[in-house]
């Protein structure tokens, strides 16, 4: 008799509870809080953060929680949740020179002034497993002489801008057109510079690494190295029309990256260094370097240097799938049922062998 | 959810304008894709999202929604666009084709002729035609924008020379009102006539793709082929093994492992309506009692 696969109600609702079940896991083991995943898993909750567009590190911890670790489903959540949310107005721009740090290298300079602090990093660690961590109870953790980050002791200028005063990097020159908002318009090609930015701002981070990674092996390379990446707390204040004026109403933990490129120049434009820059929410540094890399491979038209025809290179093949929400959700729709397509095909491939199968009889 | 939180139809009053200002340009300039500012929706891109929107911009508290998927009401996506309407908007839901005033489809135009006041939604995954043969948007919308549909034609012709007939069964170009060329979404081509003439608004929405196209109340939509190759919907050579009918689309459902078939209509609505009606198929059982 006829048993289609459909018959959706009973199957959705039995599959819901067996997601809460698998979730929560074993019983007998303490229930993860939100608190937890906020304090001790900060670089997956600043990462769902960054792609999620959202500096909420409470809602990304709950995401994370829901999503049972899986970080492109938390991000998900974010953007999901992110829909609702009403648009109060823009704040005013952030001042990065103004962070304050709790990390801030070069790797351009041996030494820079506000000098080099290397901050929670896992850069120089050993990666040996730690199995005092997989003991139970509190784990021994060594005092550190720092705290979380410097005070604002006054601003600590960029490093591309002392080589800017002496003509060696291109400027960055001062733009104050509104930056378009690509979660209130469509993506637009070819797209500004401040749109690309925000597009690789939110864009996966597996994806811009790889992108990133494939510059640097040759497919659209940009010489770069980091000149800067800075990590810390910034002020967001945004004008209050019934005052008049600027008010702080919080703050934001952001990573910067800029890269210093080498450039021996090209039609019209003189031999130096130029940049590309790379700002996400949270402890992101491997986003923000590729990032950085990214929009420099993508800025070879403005600088007038030739398209080799690079993945990196291509701005449409890179902002148009960038975006893990929309490539997650296209690759897996395919598990969708399909079979009315599927039978046309099917009807199609069996005329097409009918025919096939006739003709050399025919011929005969 | 159902929580205090959320508008009605879940996306606020100025997103809401901001899509049903699209879905008006696309009403304007039949077939053309309208750019939109699609939001992330509580389902995945791809799960309909596009459709989501447009149909959140249209329902009325008053409204009676139906949800099809591949044709059925009861396939899982289906049912939970549908249970999502019923949270975030309180309308009133249906499975008859007749009784709805807005329907939500993905792969099928209902058997049942659409009537006047009615809004049919597509969910759109890819609404450029011309993608597979150029996949920049960049030069698809200069394509649009000058009528240059050459390469559509020469795919199509390649098709006859290689396969001796135009190998697209799903998502098959069609052209509108003699000017814009169209993806009907992934409807099979047996579906296509129907998106002529039709009495219904119908709307396509695309989220991941952020596009929405639109073909107002008996719009002339013409499925492209050429004089000596004129357009075929093609129809399976059975009946539908539960009611009968002979001119329906029809799912094919493997019964074992020994190549036993049957056909069945892939509009579960149209279906149950026949066997209700007294007709029946080569397999029916009877009705289960309060069904129809
Ligand atoms: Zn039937």
């Amino acid at each position: 008799m006829y048993v289609a696969v459909k018959g959706g109600e009973r199957a959705i609702d039995n599959a819901h509870a067996l997601l809460a079940e698998a979730r929560r896991g074993d019983p007998g083991v303490a229930e993860l809080t939100v608190a937890q995943i906020r304090a001790q898993l900060h670089l997956a909750v600043t990462r769902v953060m960054a792609e999620g567009s959202l500096h909420d590190p409470d809602l990304a911890a709950l995401a994370i929680k829901q999503a049972r670790g899986d970080l492109i489903e938390a991000i998900f959540l974010i953007r999901a949740y992110r829909t609702t949310l009403p648009r109060l107005g823009a704040s005013q721009p952030i001042d990065t020179a103004a962070m304050r740090l709790m990390r801030r290298i070069s790797a351009t300079f041996k030494d820079v002034p506000g000098g080099q602090m290397l901050g929670p990093t896992f850069d120089y660690t050993h990666r040996l497993l730690d199995f005092r961590l997989a003991a139970d109870g509190p784990g021994a953790v060594p005092p550190s002489d720092t705290p979380r980050a410097m005070a604002a002791a006054g601003p600590v200028p960029h490093v591309a801008a002392l080589l800017e005063r002496d003509d060696l990097i291109e400027g960055a020159p001062r733009d104050d057109t509104p930056p378009p908002d690509l979660t209130r318009m469509p993506m637009e090609l070819p797209a500004t510079r401040a749109l690309r930015l925000q597009a690789l701002a939110r864009g996966d981070e597996g994806f811009l690494l790889s992108l990133a990674y494939s510059t640097q092996r040759g497919y659209g390379r940009t010489h770069a190295f980091v000149g800067e990446l800075r990590i810390g707390w910034v002020d967001v204040a945004m004008e209050i029309p019934e005052l008049g004026l600027a008010v702080t109403i919080g703050e934001v933990e952001v990573t910067e990256c800029e890269t210093v490129n080498q450039f021996l120049g090209s039609r019209g434009a003189p031999p130096r260094f130029t940049r590309g820059y790379g700002l996400t929410f949270g402890q992101t540094e491997r986003k923000a370097i590729a990032m950085s890399l990214v929009d420099r491979a993508l800025r070879w038209k403005e600088l007038g240097e030739d398209g080799t025809g690079a993945p990196a290179q291509d701005e449409e093949f890179v902002l148009m799938h960038a975006d893990n929400v929309q490539a997650t959700g296209f690759l897996e729709h395919i598990k969708l049922p399909h079979y009315v397509d599927f039978q046309s095909e099917l009807e199609l491939l069996r005329r097409l062998r009918a025919e096939t199968a006739a003709e050399p009889e025919a011929a005969e | 959810m159902t929580g205090p939180g959320y508008n009605f139809a879940y996306l606020d009053e100025g997103t809401k304008r901001m899509i049903r200002r699209a879905i008006l340009k696309g009403i304007a300039v039949p077939g053309y894709q309208v750019p939109f500012s699609a939001r992330e929706m509580p389902m995945p891109y791809g799960w309909g999202t596009g459709g989501v929107q447009v149909t959140a911009a249209c329902l009325l508290p008053e409204d009676r929604l139906k949800v099809i998927d591949q044709g059925a009401d009861d396939t899982t996506n289906a049912v939970s666009i549908r249970r999502f309407f019923e949270r975030t908007a309180h309308v009133a839901t249906t499975t008859s084709t007749t009784a709805a005033t807005v329907i939500q489809t993905r792969h099928r135009i209902p058997e049942h002729p659409l009537r006047e006041g009615q809004i049919l939604v597509f969910q759109v995954p890819i609404p450029e035609p011309l993608r597979f043969l150029e996949p920049r948007e960049t030069e698809t919308r200069r394509m649009h924008s000058l009528e240059e549909y050459g390469l559509m034609h020469v795919k199509l012709y390649e098709d006859i020379a290689r396969h001796g007939t135009i190998a697209t069964s799903y998502a098959y170009p069609v052209r509108v009102e003699g000017r814009y060329v169209m993806d009907p979404s992934p409807i099979p081509k047996f579906d296509n006539p129907r998106l002529s003439d039709c009495a219904a608004i119908q709307l396509f929405g695309a989220g991941r793709e952020q596009r929405i196209y639109a073909l107002p109340p008996h719009t002339q939509v013409v499925s492209l082929d050429f004089e000596d190759h004129p357009f075929d919907p093609g129809k399976a050579p059975h009946d539908c093994d539960l009611c009968g009918a002979v001119d329906s689309y029809l799912d094919e459902v493997i019964t074992d492992d020994r190549g036993g078939r049957m056909f069945v209509c892939s509009d579960t609505d149209h279906c149950t309506c026949r066997r209700a009606a007294g007709h029946s198929g080569r397999l029916a059982a009877p009705l289960p009692a309060g069904r129809a």
